[in-house]
């Protein structure tokens, strides 16, 4: 257990990363914020929409995606990645909706149908290319990424200036587009989200909006996936948005709860890694997780004081009339 | 059924494997070192192999089982998150004595898969979060943690960490006789406790109102429900993985899903997908030098699936498109007909034949059309057709005056029971007129007292009119239709 858990050092937790590793705790702090804050956006919607588990779906189901990609194009540039991961992920939707619509099958069951079918055939895909000697990729990096690796990128160089590792710098352009679409079609994502049949009578094409959400959603979780990986994804998807409902139910209080939430969750997570020694990304879900167990406690603790205040005030007004009489 | 399930499952594991097996031996292995390999796994000489391949069918019967009803209660993305849900029980069971000791992780993976449970169960209860984001949730953040007491276990010097990665992916041949025998005992369990409370399960699953007011306790059946599937589960991990864990519930059952309506079947098929897809997945595992073995079942299983989402003989998605087709060719064949009825009657029935102009004018086609139309009636024996004029064949005459009777009758009806405008009735006739059965035909016209005429003042064919056999003669008085006796 004592090597297990190292012993709580302040100077080193608390003190070291924001001193002598700066230039290191920085960018993992960013990335952090930058992919916890625009799945959270997203997710917002999703949470909405009751369809957080389709977020799932797509972060696994990209992985046949980037290795067919791969396997297709022999260079893994970024460009060529992102264009296999995005179709999977729109792939992902189609065979959901396939699956949903043409059978008797439950969406729920469909989902887990489609997602773990191409999960299992990107990871087939994978292993009989590894075992060819072609590529080597990480198996478990698929899984929950490498957030520590990301400052140690050669910089992106723009006009002579460096400006940091190039996936933290592509995550925080996902990231701005995100914010600005939400600010540009803040209407029309609203309506869709909340009623349908409303959107419709407005003369919004529904299924347009639907599908925008879902680019924007494999957008989202494919810029994410190398720093946090498929699993870590899905809880920045969930857990920020989560958190927001749990203390508001404004919309636009909720979207800045979730960058609240993200940015919190990435410092605390940083520490947590630092102190436990683990993964960044899972410590920075394990912070995430934390802080929504405390909103919810601090909700349920409102709660029942209001309901016991209520309860008071009841007795109190039961009682007047025999005070009265007394 | 409860005393059937027992037996044949026992007979598909003794019986059905070897036929499996075959198959696949028969297929082409180029490869020579393959080819030994194959050899090597189907005459079972290793213990490793055997274990490997003896867990591997076992797991697919305890998930096929506990997946049928995942399926049937709409909890399939239970299995996943219960399935994420259990990692960080894995690594503290490990952690128990620094080693791969199966019946410590067992133990600690059920504990935390059965608080992944009641926190599901907690968020729904106490939050206005929905259902879809309690799975994540729990899903997400058991796995956060999962994740970084794996990375820290790592860092931790000493203790047998190998084998302890195939908890991702899964890799059979990490199966140890331990692993196997809990593996067995899980199978036993799932298999007597799903056949000793069959009915219990079933109306629990279907009905939970119904159960409760039978007297049932609904939750405890719920709930040990959820034990055994985080039995399953957890006995499967290191053979499939964390994450493809949750397709071999569903897959296996979401396949027997499409083939039968029976719950008994559906758990009998799940079982045998699942055996079946555990063994395929164990065979290319091994042949393949050590690749993971979760997701070549899960592949075998989702062949298995894409054919009954296909090819299922009531609910395939081929068979439904093809039903419909002949439906709709069948349709059009009994329009046919009864506008050569029309025809017929229009002319008060003095001539036996009716030309394809006149064909064509009643139904405004174009006379090509009438004439394919014609051609597809003849197929089926209705009508004989000679160069321009088309007669009926005792059997059409008799399905003709059918469609028209259940047509004017089903006008009737609406007309005066359901007090319809009579000229609001023929669209629903002209539906009804094609499903109308025999049984039905008898009390609608039981109920509309023989009635001779519809509501436009057109006769209905009647019983003697369809065992005429050919169209009326003038010398037929009893149908109504020749000329009036006077």
């Amino acid at each position: 257990m004592q090597q297990l858990i190292p012993p709580f050092d302040w100077h080193r937790i608390f003190v070291q990363p924001w001193t002598t590793d700066f230039s290191i705790t920085i960018w993992v702090v960013l990335m952090g914020f930058f992919v916890t804050a625009a799945c959270g956006l997203v997710g917002n919607y999703l949470l909405l929409r009751r369809m957080a588990l389709i977020g799932d779906a797509i972060s696994h189901s990209i992985l046949p995606g980037l290795v067919l990609a791969f396997m297709i194009f022999k260079h893994n540039s970024t460009w060529v990645m992102f264009l296999g991961a995005f179709s999977a992920g729109l792939l992902t939707v189609a065979i959901i909706e396939f699956i949903h619509r043409q059978s008797r099958i439950k969406p729920d069951a469909a989902i887990c149908i489609a997602f773990t079918v191409l999960f299992a055939l990107g990871v087939a895909l994978m292993s009989s290319l590894e075992s060819q000697g072609t590529i080597h990729i990480d198996a478990e990096c698929v899984l929950y990424g490498e957030i520590a690796f990301i400052p140690l990128e050669p910089p992106t160089v723009w006009n002579g200036m460096e400006i940091g590792p190039p996936s933290a710098v592509r995550m925080g352009i996902v990231l701005v587009v995100v914010a600005l679409a939400i600010a540009v079609f803040y209407k029309e994502l609203l309506v869709t989200a909340f009623d349908g049949g409303l959107a419709k009578s407005l003369g919004m094409r529904t299924s347009v909006w639907h599908y925008a959400l879902m680019g924007a959603l494999a957008i989202v979780v494919v810029s994410a996936f190398e720093a946090v990986g498929a699993i870590l994804a899905v809880a920045m998807l969930i857990v920020p948005p989560m958190f927001a409902a749990q203390l508001s139910s404004i919309l636009p209080v909720r979207l800045g709860l979730t960058v609240l939430h993200a940015g919190l969750s990435a410092v605390l997570g940083l520490h947590l890694s630092v102190w436990l020694n683990c993964s960044g990304a899972g410590a920075m879900v394990v912070a995430a997780a934390f802080l929504f167990v405390l909103a919810w406690l601090g909700t349920m603790a409102g709660s029942i004081r209001n309901r016991s205040l209520a309860v008071d005030r009841c007795s109190r007004d039961e009682n007047l009339p025999q005070v009265r009489s007394l | 059924m409860r005393r059937l399930l027992l037996p044949l499952l026992l007979f598909g594991c003794v019986f059905l494997v070897p036929e499996v097996a075959h198959a696949v031996r028969i297929s082409e292995l180029t490869d020579s070192t393959m080819m030994d390999r194959a050899v090597r796994f189907f005459t079972f000489r290793d213990a490793s192999l055997r274990n490997a391949l003896i867990g591997s069918m076992l797991l697919g019967i305890c998930c096929g089982l506990m997946g049928t009803f995942l399926v049937v209660r709409k909890l399939a993305l239970m299995g996943d998150a219960l399935s994420h849900a259990v990692l960080p029980g894995v690594a503290l069971g490990f952690l128990w004595n620094m080693a791969k000791d199966p019946l410590a992780i067992f133990i600690g993976a059920t504990i935390a898969g059965l608080l992944g449970a009641g926190t599901i169960q907690l968020i729904r209860n106490t939050t206005r979060h929905k259902e879809d984001a309690a799975l994540g949730f729990v899903l997400a953040s058991f796995f956060g943690v999962g994740i970084c007491l794996f990375t820290m276990i790592q860092n931790v010097p000493g203790g047998n960490k190998s084998g302890l990665d195939k908890f991702m992916f899964g890799q059979a041949a990490s199966l140890g006789r331990g692993d196997v025998w809990l593996l067995a005992v899980i199978a036993v369990l799932a298999v007597g406790t799903v056949a000793i409370f069959y009915k219990e399960y079933t109306i629990t699953s279907f009905d939970a109102g119904f159960a409760r007011s039978l007297g049932m306790p609904v939750q405890i059946f719920h709930y040990s429900l959820m034990l055994l599937l985080a039995f399953a589960i957890v006995s499967s991990l290191q053979a499939v993985g964390v994450v493809l864990v949750s397709a071999m519930l569903v897959i296996p059952a979401a396949a027997a899903f499409m083939l039968t309506d029976r719950l008994g079947i559906m758990l009998l098929l799940a079982a045998i997908f699942g055996l079946c897809s555990g063994a395929v997945g164990a065979f290319f595992s091994f042949v393949g030098r050590n690749l993971p073995t979760g997701p070549f079942m899960v592949l075998a299983a989702a062949a298995v699936f894409a054919i009954a989402l296909f090819f299922g003989p009531r609910h395939g998605i081929v068979s439904r498109w093809w039903r419909q087709r002949s439906r709709s060719a069948r349709v059009q064949r009994e329009n046919t007909l009864k506008a050569i009825y029309h025809v017929l009657e229009g002319n008060e029935f003095r001539s036996e034949h009716v030309s394809l102009r006149e064909l064509a004018e009643r139904r405004r086609e174009t006379l090509e059309d009438v004439q394919r139309q014609l051609t597809a009636v003849r197929r089926t024996g209705f009508v004989t057709l000679f160069s321009d004029a088309v007669t009926f064949t005792p059997s059409g005459w008799q399905r003709a005056c059918e469609i028209v009777r259940n047509h004017r009758l089903w006008e009737l009806y609406l007309t005066n029971a359901a007090h319809i405008a009579a000229d609001h009735v023929h669209e629903d006739a002209e539906k009804i007129e094609h499903i109308l059965g025999e049984d039905a035909v008898r009390q609608l016209e039981k109920r509309l007292n023989y009635a001779r005429r519809d509501p436009h003042g057109k006769l209905i064919p009647g019983i003697e009119d369809i065992s005429l056999g050919s169209i009326p003669q003038p010398a037929d008085r009893a149908t109504g239709f020749g000329p009036a006796p006077h």
